[in-house]
């Protein structure tokens, strides 16, 4: 998942990341070129007396000093370009690609998680880029670097890497096949531990309802226990790795001294050579080092790329047809032609074989109990979800054939729980029409019977609002959203029981109010309560996901036992008497 | 929890190895407010661990000795080859100071010099045996300190990890005694957040940071002492590159702060956008705002960008300064070395001893610096969880009186509570139910139903007045005492994850299958779970959430009917259930009230008139009081909700609040008393 994640979003920075590896490569070659000159000094400075070569080789390794911290700033300039800017892009298209989500794969994926992959997760990545682009690049290169520098000094003495490297590879395999497993299992068990406590916060009434403090103890000590013998085994098995390599390391300085001696005292070999190779080994000893504290890194990027790979190759279930078609009326009028629609693994079908229109200049109210289907029918309009069969079609056009933004842009929506955006009051209301006058906005604020509050906001229009809108009260929010939908003047109306939180009086002015601006359009509304549409054109009673009655308020009265039912329910005999 | 869909933000899990050992911008650590008194606490937890502590400390003090003593070892081991390289050169025989005279008549004063400065004994080579034993010695020294080193960090993982295990212990016990306010007043990220991301922060801290902090310190004294044994020019050389590098870190160090700080700050306004955008995610795409939302994103992102290359990049450079610094020294300790070796003034061995100990010193200051972050953001989050820890308790029972089997009558006298002091909920409210008795609580959404709930289980102590079960004043009983008259069934159906067996005996500890079983019966639940696979073993969890929300609530009901308390608390509110569940709920609730008193948060009419007596509430406190027939004859608030469903919503309103659920916008007037 890792390596997909960044084939894609790490090709744009291909020169980047090239221009990195090669200063990372001057690097290393200069960092090994320092011993090579420490070696000149020995063996002809020190060795012969030369007191002036010292000098001049000394000057000589300031120069490579220099460049070489040079060459080091340039790298992380280039290596922080590339890693961050993969992170900007990769949080881009997660954007990006949520942004298309339908609802459905919205709930799948969940808001709260969408945000943590956006942030969390790309973070991950990109301080994974970022060491890797630093470090883990020059482990290879100064590991291969060393090598071939210490064949250059001796091959004879080379010769101990093969005794060396296996133990290393031993210690890191070690690790590698015991540690990470064991790594993996604690992340599971803090997981565990984490869970226990979640649900005792969010249940504790329950819990101490049921004087059941005690057990809940039990059940987090029995997982604090396991996840601390977890943690202790991974910890202990851990701290091995930095001394035994410690000892793999200067032990083979030992060995270098040992034998290299025998080297040395016959001739073959310099002794300025013998200090430098000591250091070659020390270089290729510290990178594979540096290379396994790298790969203690791999399985938590791995994991977040994952969740990252999982948005970006998510595939809408609702988008833009390939050969779209633009409706030619813009009236508004909303036909459901045989429409049955069901959630994928549901059992059975959420709404069946709804057929009926919704004409522009007519008002239709959908009545029904809990969880009948109302709010599910209102969404099938904006094709928040697709029909399961049937058609439903806006302007004569199945909504499936229609371009989303000129579908949407039809319908006026007024959600049950009314959302504002942080922003100014005039932000909120020219959401879906951003070229909206002063005057357009208090006109529909007048509608919404909204002036009133919003003038005496301090700023008025320029009042501002928080997140969701929660410096105002429920009722002023309600206001706003359905005023916010009036300046966006849609051909179809859909209220989804948007007056609940309006005291009758202003209830009834808004939607006397409502009437003079809608008479064009279609309207839809979804209620709870009979006295909110007791009024509309036309009432569609939903039973069960299907249409048990349409007609006024006094001809259901007559003809449909359910709603009969309903408005007995709400209103008491009392209505019917 | 379950029914939360993940909801909850899932704490990023932190390795107790790995993390933060490159300084690069942990979490946006807090700062610690009173340092002193934390580090005094985490000492304090620390105090049973002090004798391993102890031993950590001495076996990390010898680890660091061997590990120091080892250059200079074999620094000695390369004066015995050089040494016998050039012995082997002269002619045997003569004397050193006889080879010395002899290269300044040739003319050779230099080599000369560097001859008088060694060892050496004229015609003869290496000494084997010497350099043998040397060796040997340096061997045994880095085993040793290797596995003294290994040894502390043994020891430290049993001490970090043991000092943990009793802080989750304590934190997790200190949930249970903290007063129910406790929870409604924080919010749960926080609370969770504490005793999850900060306790694992403390716990890294403990097992990285102490030990390598110390190993740290204790290499630089001994490496600056043999430094200044070996040669003390040299050392104080060595020691100018140390301020250097210390003023390059703080000063980097510092501006990448900043630019971190800044990175956080530009991270929260992105995730504030992100998330009203997801949140208001269909209002978005109706409005065609998309591509507004995606610039605005785009907007942020790039100035995320922007802080954190800046931060990447300074933080970046603190390495390759420090490698430079450490570089400048290596050439000076090379040049002026081989120059001091050169007029024999100091031998090959120790400026090559030197050139390992100056590596080994810029190491742990390095080391230093990245923990001290990594120290800074423990600390932090240690205050945290001892905030948390002493956080007020619950007031001890005093429990001077025994509830036996509990009828069911309870009775309110005169009671007044109010959660903040200076606004009044309830006063002076006093309500007397008689076994099987059902008392509706009603009122639009927000109204304090739930403040009712909170009096009689005892999740707040009321502030006057008393509330008696059978007569016997709950202040007088054990709270477990008080809570085990009452069954709960509320809206917010919180099972845990185990299975469904396990939730359903939740309500009575040692329950036999067949008692179970007959709750899930009597819940009309036992049909679906047997449906199941698994049946009653199905595992809930979070991600399996293949039961429906009706299901659930059905499931927390045969709980309640497993419990089989005298007293009922029900909540009628059923969201997203389909309309067969529903029934199924409202037949089982029924069936639960049978013969039982009960409070039910109601939202049926039918179940309000019926109920022996009304709560009204509203804006958080109790309006009104009475049966169906005395309030709607009174004519105050009950009647209007209750009439406001016959209001003409068309025409002008009476200025009545409509609706038994919803919102309440504005809380009316004064608090109406209550009662009788």
């Amino acid at each position: 998942m890792l390596i997909r994640l960044l084939r894609t979003y790490l090709r744009p920075y291909t020169r980047q990341v090239g221009i990195v590896v090669v200063l990372v490569t001057i690097q290393s070659v200069a960092n090994l070129y320092l011993p090579n000159l420490n070696a000149d000094i020995i063996n002809n400075g020190i060795a012969k007396g030369d007191i002036p070569y010292i000098w001049r080789i000394g000057g000589l390794m300031l120069a490579v000093t220099v460049a070489m911290g040079i060459v080091a700033i340039f790298g992380v300039y280039w290596a922080s370009k590339a890693s961050m800017g993969v992170g900007r892009d990769v949080r881009s298209a997660v954007f990006a690609r949520v942004q298309t989500f339908s609802a459905r794969e919205l709930n799948r994926l969940g808001t709260a998680s969408l945000i943590t992959r956006n942030t969390n997760d790309v973070q991950q990545i990109q301080l994974f880029l970022q060491i890797a682009l630093t470090l883990l690049v020059a482990a290879p290169i100064m590991a291969v670097g060393g090598v071939v520098m210490a064949l250059r000094a001796d091959v004879q003495l080379s010769g101990l890497l093969l005794v060396i490297l296996p133990v290393m590879a031993g210690i890191v395999g070690f690790m590698l096949l015991k540690g990470v497993p064991l790594f993996r299992s604690m992340q599971v068990k803090i997981d565990r531990i984490n869970q226990v406590l979640r649900e005792q916060i969010m249940g504790v009434r329950v819990i101490r309802a049921f004087n059941r403090t005690g057990f809940e103890q039990e059940r987090f000590e029995q997982a604090n226990a396991d996840l601390t013998s977890t943690a202790l085994r991974v910890n202990r098995i851990f701290v091995v790795a930095f001394p035994a390599l410690m000892a793999v390391m200067n032990l083979t300085t030992v060995a270098v001294l040992w034998f290299g001696a025998r080297l040395v005292d016959n001739g073959s070999m310099s002794i300025g050579n013998l200090t430098a190779f000591m250091m070659y080994m020390i270089q290729v000893l510290f990178s594979v080092m540096m290379a396994i504290a790298m790969v203690i890194l791999v399985p938590r990027a791995e994991a977040s790329a994952a969740r990252i790979q999982e948005v970006v190759t998510t595939v809408p279930s609702i988008a833009d047809p390939p050969d779209p078609v633009e409706p030619a009326s813009r009236a508004g009028l909303v036909e459901f032609r045989h429409v049955t629609f069901g959630y994928p693994g549901g059992e059975h079908p959420v709404l069946q074989d709804l057929n009926f229109e919704l004409r522009p200049g007519q008002t239709t109210a959908i009545i029904g109990g809990t969880g009948s289907g109302k709010t599910t029918l209102l969404d099938l309009i904006p094709r928040f979800f697709d029909v399961s069969e049937g058609r439903l079609l806006v302007d004569g056009v199945d909504v499936r054939r229609q371009p989303l933004e000129r579908l949407w842009g039809a319908i006026g929506l007024v959600p049950q729980r009314a959302y504002l955006f942080s922003g100014t009051v005039a932000d909120n209301l020219r959401f879906g029409n951003e070229h909206a006058t002063d005057e357009e906005l208090w006109h529909a604020l007048d509608v919404a019977q909204a002036r009133e509050f919003v003038a005496g906001m301090p700023g008025g229009l320029q009042a501002p609002i928080d997140q969701g809108g929660t410096n105002v009260s429920g009722g002023q929010r309600q206001r706003l959203a359905i005023a916010r939908t009036i300046v966006k003047k849609p051909s179809v109306y859909l209220f989804d029981d948007c007056f609940s939180a309006l005291d009758a009086g202003t209830d009834a002015r808004l939607r006397a109010a409502l009437r003079s601006e809608t008479w064009q359009s279609t309207v839809l509304i979804v209620a709870q309560r009979v006295s909110t549409i007791m009024y509309a054109d036309r009432i569609i009673v939903l039973d069960d996901g299907r249409v048990v009655g349409i007609g006024t308020h006094d001809e259901l009265m007559a003809s449909c036992e359910p709603y009969r039912e309903i408005v007995d329910s709400q209103l008491g005999e009392a209505a019917v008497a | 929890m379950i029914n939360r869909g993940g909801g909850g933000q899932r704490p990023v899990g932190r390795p107790a190895m790995g993390g933060g050992w490159m300084g690069m911008g942990g979490p946006p650590g807090g700062k610690t407010r009173n340092l002193g008194k934390t580090l005094r606490q985490l000492l304090l937890r620390l105090r049973p661990e002090l004798p391993l502590i102890i031993l950590v400390a001495l076996l990390g003090s010898a680890s660091v000795a061997f590990a120091v003593v080892g250059p200079k070892i074999i620094g000695n081991a390369t004066n015995v080859i050089f040494n016998g390289l050039v012995g082997k050169s002269l002619p045997a025989g003569i004397t050193k100071v006889q080879a010395v005279a002899a290269l300044r008549a040739h003319g050779q004063d230099q080599l000369a010099q560097l001859l008088s400065g060694m060892d050496v004994t004229p015609g003869k080579g290496i000494d084997y045996t010497q350099l043998g034993d040397l060796l040997l010695l340096a061997v045994a020294v880095y085993i040793a300190a290797s596995l003294f080193t290994w040894a502390q960090g043994y020891i430290m993982a049993g001490v970090a990890q043991r000092t943990v295990y009793g802080m989750r212990r304590d934190v997790e016990a200190k949930l249970g005694r903290v007063p129910l306010k406790y929870f409604d007043s924080h919010s749960h990220g926080d609370i969770l957040s504490r005793v999850t991301n900060d306790i694992d922060n403390v716990s890294t801290t403990l097992q990285q940071g102490l030990s390598q902090i110390l190993t740290a310190i204790l290499t630089v004294i001994g490496v600056l002492g043999m430094m200044f044994w070996i040669s003390p020019l040299l050392a104080v050389i060595s020691l100018v590159t140390v301020p250097l590098s210390v003023v390059a870190v703080i000063i980097i160090g510092r501006r990448s702060q900043k630019e971190f700080a800044a990175q956080w700050k530009v991270t929260g306004t992105l995730n504030g956008h992100v998330e009203e955008m997801h949140t208001g995610h269909a209002l978005v795409q109706v409005f065609g705002r998309r591509r507004k939302a995606q610039e605005e994103f785009d907007r942020q992102n790039r100035t995320l960008y922007e802080a954190s290359f800046k931060a990447q990049f300074l933080s970046g450079i603190i390495q390759p300064a420090m490698q430079f610094v450490g570089n400048l020294n290596y050439v000076a300790i090379a040049v002026i070395g081989g120059y001091r070796i050169a007029s024999g003034t100091m031998s090959l061995g120790d400026v090559q001893a030197f050139i390992q100990y100056s590596r080994q010193f810029t190491m742990p200051i390095m080391q230093i610096a990245g923990q001290a972050n990594l120290l800074q953001s423990g600390l932090a989050s240690a205050e945290r969880v001892f905030e948390l820890l002493a956080e007020e308790e619950e007031a001890p029972d005093s429990v001077t009186a025994e509830l036996g089997e509990a009828t069911g009558q309870v009775s309110l006298e005169q009671v007044s509570f109010r959660y903040a002091a200076d606004k009044p909920l309830i006063e002076d409210l006093s309500l007397t139910v008689l076994p099987g008795q059902t008392i509706a609580i009603v009122g639009p959404t927000g109204a304090g139903k739930t403040t009712i709930v909170n009096l009689l289980m005892r999740f707040y102590d009321i502030d006057s007045g008393h509330i008696r079960l059978d007569g016997v004043d709950t202040h007088q009983l054990a709270r477990e005492g008080v809570r085990a008259a009452f069954g709960m069934v509320l809206q917010d159906t919180w099972l845990f994850a185990g299975t469904i067996r396990g939730n359903i005996a939740y309500g009575k500890e040692g329950a036999t299958d067949d008692e179970i079983i007959a709750a899930a019966q009597a819940a009309h639940v036992d049909s679906f779970v047997r449906t199941l696979p698994l049946g009653y073993d199905t595992v809930l969890d979070e991600e399996a959430s293949d039961l429906s929300s009706g299901q659930r609530q059905l499931l927390t009901i045969a709980r309640a009917f497993l419990a089989d308390r005298s007293i009922l608390i029900l909540d009628e509110a059923t969201s997203n259930v389909d309309t067969r569940t529903e029934v199924l709920i409202q037949a089982a609730m029924a069936r639960l009230r049978q013969g039982r008193t009960s409070f039910v948060i109601a939202h049926r009419l039918s179940t309000i008139r019926k109920a022996d007596s009304i709560v009204v509430m509203d804006g958080g406190r109790i309006v009104e009081q009475g049966t169906h027939a005395e309030l709607i004859g009174r004519e105050g608030f009950y009647y209007s909700l209750y009439n406001s469903q016959f209001a003409n919503a068309w025409a002008e309103g009476d200025g009545h609040k409509t609706g038994l659920d919803g919102q309440s916008p504005v809380p009316q007037g004064g608090a109406v008393r209550a009662g009788t």
